[in-house]
């Protein structure tokens, strides 16, 4: 607190351009790795004379997804950001559902530890089943064109990592922090809401955050065993099988660009949801 | 109130407290334990680490139950006293609630009886003032430093103003002047309220300087060897640390303190 204190008399608001300097310095070596990786590769793939089939140029994958981009603003419907739309839209909809399942069953079993406890080595040992090959499956059961078969698996995919989380979230409290509740002789649901689930709060949404990367993956990888032409996953191997690389890399481009996103918006949640973590406080 | 039982805030006779009986792992933490304490009383429990005063606290909050032997807490068994939320604890750590801020801590409990809002926000705030952390409500605990914590949470202990204060080693993270300070806040709080404390130290100076009854207490069965009345004049001020009768209980009580050691 002294530190802060004596430090302040000599505080003076930043100007804009400073701002803009410290940006700048912050965000600059990201900037320019990212640029070193593009022009390396272009110029490999030049100098090496690589077939496209195996890697295409950047510079031709930027022109065959900016003809896609054209066509789409200019309301000419692009089939690449029709597809982007459809798998983001499975991918969302299957991370609510099977998130929202996996929080909800955990509060709901918290009350009976003995059930919980119970469930975990089933969740613990489902959570290792590599789900995405009921892919199949689920098409047959909601159809293959149907958004829901592809929202089924990303929900089941998701709904595991989140359960196990909340329910170590909300049984790994402190002993201490539990006393404290008995002395005010607090009612469970009580100490629920004002112990375990705060203490929850940073599993679940680590949970969420993992389930947010694999719920594009868990889509896309779900439309490669078939669905509607307009999806990322079939977008990708109709492309690939044609021998159209650089459109087949676009839909790649687009699906990482759908789960980097959401990984940050599920970020932004984060630190709007517990601005008082640890990996949240200020350092100086 | 009935007058003539309701003075008596703490009755244990013969309580014994064993750890895993029967096992390998057997302690014997408190044997034969005999105390009584009055309504408005102040009594400081001193001794060599592991003796059991934690433990004694912790019977008396029913956060454990003795093995035998009988104990009372204003007439009622313990449980019941702890849900008639009969005592506030302040705990050897702070144990504040990282993501609540200073004054929400000293909410919680009232959050928790079920206090109205508008109570729980005036009252926090006097107890932040009482501890001198008012400018700091807005703070989360991890701002701040131990000995502010630790006041922090006297604050939350006080908010639902129980009639017994059970206190261990509050002041222990803090340093000579605070902890000085600390102790006149605390006389204030006591003479104010009337509050009963139980006060667990290893200062033999605060506890003389604190109480109205030191109990020294030795290990290995933890045991109440003495209890020492301490009769310096109320009030206790600055001048108290300056009496030649201050010097001679803390040597009396560093006496019974060191025979228990056999030493
Ligand atoms: N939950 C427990 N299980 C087993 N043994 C325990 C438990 N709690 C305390 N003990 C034992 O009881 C004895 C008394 O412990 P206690 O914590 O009451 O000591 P203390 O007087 O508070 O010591 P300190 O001054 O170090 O805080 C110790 O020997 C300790 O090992
Ligand atoms: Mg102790």
């Amino acid at each position: 607190m002294a530190e802060i204190s004596a430090s302040l008399p000599a505080f003076t608001p930043k100007s804009r351009a400073q701002r803009l300097r410290e940006a700048l310095r912050y965000y600059l070596p990201t900037v320019l790795v990212a640029f070193s990786v593009l022009v390396i590769w272009e110029l490999a793939v030049r100098v090496l004379n690589i077939q496209q089939f195996l890697l295409p140029r950047p510079s031709a994958i930027f022109e065959a997804w900016f003809e896609e981009f054209q066509t789409f603003i200019s309301g000419g419907g692009s089939i690449l950001f029709q597809a982007s739309g459809a798998t983001l839209y499975s991918a969302i909809g299957g991370f609510l559902l099977g998130c929202g399942a996996g929080v909800f069953v955990a509060l709901a079993t918290a009350r009976w530890t003995i059930i919980s406890e119970a469930m975990m080595p089933f969740a613990i040992a489902a959570n290792s089943v590599p789900i995405i090959a009921f892919a199949p499956v689920t098409n047959n059961w909601f159809g293959l064109t149907n958004p829901a078969s592809k929202m089924a698996i990303v929900a089941v995919i998701v709904f595991f990592p989140t359960m196990i989380n909340t329910v170590r979230g909300l049984t790994m409290v402190e002993p201490r922090q539990l006393e404290l509740m008995q002395s005010y002789a607090a009612r469970p649901w009580k100490i629920l809401r004002a112990l375990r689930i705060p203490n929850a709060l940073p599993y679940i949404l680590s949970a969420l955050r993992v389930a947010s990367a694999l719920s594009v993956i868990g889509a896309v990888v779900a439309e490669f065993f078939g669905g509607p032409r307009a999806t990322l996953g079939v977008y990708i191997t109709q492309e690939a099988a044609g021998f159209n690389f650089a459109r087949a890399w676009t839909g790649i481009i687009m699906a990482s660009a759908i789960g980097i996103s959401f990984y940050v918006v599920v970020l932004l949640v984060e630190r709007w949801a517990m601005p008082w973590h640890v990996s949240f406080r200020k350092k100086s | 109130m009935a007058e003539q039982n309701a003075a008596q805030v703490i009755l244990a006779r013969n309580v014994n407290k064993i750890f895993n009986p029967g096992s390998d792992e057997q302690v014997i933490a408190l044997q034969d334990i005999n105390l009584t304490v009055k309504q408005g009383e102040f009594i400081s429990l001193i001794g060599p680490s592991g003796c059991g005063k934690s433990t004694l606290l912790r019977l008396i909050a029913d956060l454990i139950t003795p093995t035998n032997g009988e104990l009372k807490i204003n007439d009622k068994t313990p449980h019941q006293a702890r849900l008639d939320r009969d005592y506030g604890m302040v705990f050897q750590a702070a144990t504040l609630y990282d993501w609540r801020t200073v004054i929400k801590n000293v909410q919680l409990p009232l959050e928790i009886m079920g206090y109205p809002a508008h109570v729980r926000k005036t009252r926090a705030q006097e107890m932040l003032d009482l501890v001198e952390l008012g400018k700091f409500a807005k703070h989360y605990p991890w701002q701040l430093s131990g000995g502010m914590q630790q006041r922090v949470a006297i604050a939350r202990a006080l908010a639902f103003e129980p009639s017994l204060l059970l206190m261990d080693e509050p002041f222990g993270a803090l340093d000579e002047f605070t902890r000085e300070r600390m102790n006149m806040e605390l006389l204030r709080i006591w003479t104010r309220t009337g509050i009963t404390v139980i006060f667990v130290t290893h200062s033999i100076p605060e506890a003389v300087f604190l109480s109205s009854r030191v109990v020294v207490m030795t290990p290995r069965p933890g045991r109440i060897t003495q209890v020492v009345d301490v009769d310096l004049p109320y009030p206790r001020v600055f001048e108290t640390r300056e009496l030649p009768r201050y010097f001679e209980l803390i040597t009396t009580v560093r006496e019974h303190l060191r025979e228990a050691h056999g030493g």
